[in-house]
């Protein structure tokens, strides 16, 4: 196997690992808009660190984070629901991004490698990214995990009780926005948050606790992954969209599999 | 020690709140103490829950304050509780959302509110009154000196109602605990409580319920037939029932108390029907 084959198979399951609770949290806290906002803001971020020769990852979570910040203000009016500004936000961001790299004459940018990923241009320096920015995120999950459990439930209680909710769910935010930087060579922009959603809503029907929905959905997403590399190879097929197909198929599966269990037990009331 | 009892669990003086321009709360006093059970009734809209979230520290009022007793734990079962069914959640993983607990423990919580078999129940699949069992076996394992409730018997239905309030006075007894509570039910409000309070954005009277029924004021919000005290069943403004059951057409709004339009003479239900959705 070729080293730029292994290169990528070690990014996207590294990048699917991580997804998994992060994803989960997605799902739970019907975040989901949030995810594409983010990822969309990205594309603004990119064209940032091109513009101003520093590192793209760094201002993808950079604009993520104003993207966050904004959005935080921007709740506390009560004329426009979330998803509404999120609409506004994601799109404006999109699009900014778009005119600021076509402004970039002098500069070739990869824009469909950016929009759909491009996982086998990942460099050992990505990896390094993936791996070192996943171990601190999972750490970071492990010590917020029973607040930000606590806040899904009933954000009110949890606070009654003593959870401090706006640090975890800044935390939070800033966690989504780095999975979306490292993510973008995997899926790219326009994919991303499908490698969050997805594995997560795939992985409900096999979990009782929060804790092994989590473990499960990293696990699908790992799936998702290599099946969808090995076709991509196998078939010459872009590699990011043939994940999301990959992780598609798994979660029609469990679907149906579901759908037969619940017949079963409709069936026999015993 | 003696000192300390005497001290409220919980004193709120004379609190002020506003949402913009509008007047959530005005001049509010509140003294709950141990062993005492205080209700909160009043139309929806009419602060309620705010007052609530101000006495739970989750709101801070913009004028007044809140005293409470040095080593105050609070037991609080919140409104609206629903668990989306994507989150797989165990009823004693619920219990432990925010402070570790042994199982022990956990189950003795759950047979005190008789709900001793749902421990490895999926809360997303708990009826109305199971669910409110399981909240207050919650609330109960922080070993609180106060019980918060808001609105604990709502999607319970009429019996289950009527165990519930109950279970609440059970524990007040048991516990010594002061219990502050939102209910919509002035019929059980009338019988098992030592104190109310009939809020409608400032009080518009309080005192024990005896006193309270009799209150003109309160005859202006609730009706005529709530100080008869006849029916526990929805009183709307439009209509009152007779002896028999049948409506009769409320032709006036009663006297006293003169309630502007945003403030409010809408619709103030007691809950019967299971499925009420409240403020």
């Amino acid at each position: 196997m070729d080293d730029f084959l292994i290169r990528a198979l070690i990014a996207g399951l590294g990048v699917a690992a991580v997804a998994g609770p992060l994803g989960c949290f997605i799902v739970w806290r019907r975040m989901a808009y949030f995810g594409d906002s983010m990822a969309h803001s990205a594309l603004l971020g990119i064209a940032l660190g091109l513009l101003t020769g520093i590192d793209v990852t760094l201002g993808i979570i950079g604009t993520g984070i104003v993207l966050a910040i904004i959005l935080v203000l921007l709740q506390r009016q009560r004329h426009l629901s979330t998803d509404t500004l999120l609409g506004i936000l994601s799109h404006a961001a999109l699009s900014l991004g778009l005119i600021t790299i076509s402004l970039m004459e002098r500069l070739r940018v990869d824009l469909l490698g950016y929009l759909f990923g491009d996982i086998l241009a990942v460099t050992t320096v990505d990896i390094y990214w993936i791996y070192g920015g996943g171990v601190v995120t999972l750490a970071c999950m492990a010590v917020l995990w029973r607040s930000l459990i606590a806040m899904t439930v009933h954000e009110e209680l949890a606070e009654a009780e003593g959870v401090h909710i706006l640090p975890a769910r800044l935390i939070f935010m800033l966690l989504i926005a780095f999975i979306i930087a490292v993510s973008i060579k995997v899926v790219g922009v326009l994919l991303i948050s499908s490698l969050l959603i997805i594995p997560a809503a795939t992985s409900r029907r096999f979990a009782r606790t929060p804790e092994t929905m989590a473990a499960i959905a990293s696990f699908v997403g790992m799936l998702a992954v290599f099946f969808g590399l090995a076709a991509s190879i196998k078939w010459d097929t872009p590699s990011g969209p043939s994940i999301v197909i990959a992780a598609t198929t798994l979660f029609t599966f469990s679907f149906v599999f579901g759908l037969g269990k619940h017949l079963i037990r409709f069936r026999s009331p015993n | 020690m003696d000192n300390q009892l005497n001290t409220p669990l919980i004193n709120v003086q004379n609190v002020n709140l506003r949402f913009g321009s509008v007047n959530v709360l005005t001049g509010i006093n509140l003294v709950v103490r141990d062993g005492e059970i205080v209700t909160l009734i009043g139309p929806n809209g009419s602060g309620k829950t705010t007052l609530i979230r101000i006495v739970l520290g989750l709101l801070a009022p913009d004028c007044g304050r809140v005293v409470r007793r040095e080593g105050l734990v609070v037991g609080y079962l919140p409104q609206r509780f629903s668990i989306d069914p994507v989150l797989p959640l165990t009823v004693s993983r619920l219990m432990t959302l925010t402070h570790s607990c042994s199982r022990a423990k956990i189950s003795d919580a759950l047979t005190t509110t008789g709900v001793s078999k749902l421990a490895d129940a999926n809360v997303s699949e708990l009826s109305g009154g199971q669910l409110q069992r399981v909240l207050l076996a919650r609330a109960l394992l922080r070993e609180p000196n106060l019980l918060v409730l808001d609105e604990p018997t709502q999607g319970v239905d009429f019996i289950g109602e009527a165990e519930l309030y109950g279970l609440i006075s059970r524990l007040r007894d048991e516990l010594k605990c002061g219990v502050l509570m939102i209910s919509h039910d002035l019929h059980m409000v009338m019988s098992s409580t030592d104190h109310v309070i009939c809020l409608n954005h400032h009080i518009c009277c309080s005192g024990k319920p005896e006193a309270v029924r009799l209150n003109p004021e309160f005859r202006a919000l609730f009706g005529p037939s709530a100080v008869q005290n006849i029916a526990p069943y929805t009183h709307d403004h439009d209509h009152t029932h007779d002896v028999s059951g049948a409506v009769i057409p409320l032709k006036n709004d009663g006297e006293g108390h003169v309630h502007n339009r945003a403030a409010g003479h809408g619709k103030h239900n007691t809950n019967v029907v299971p499925t009420e959705i409240i403020d």
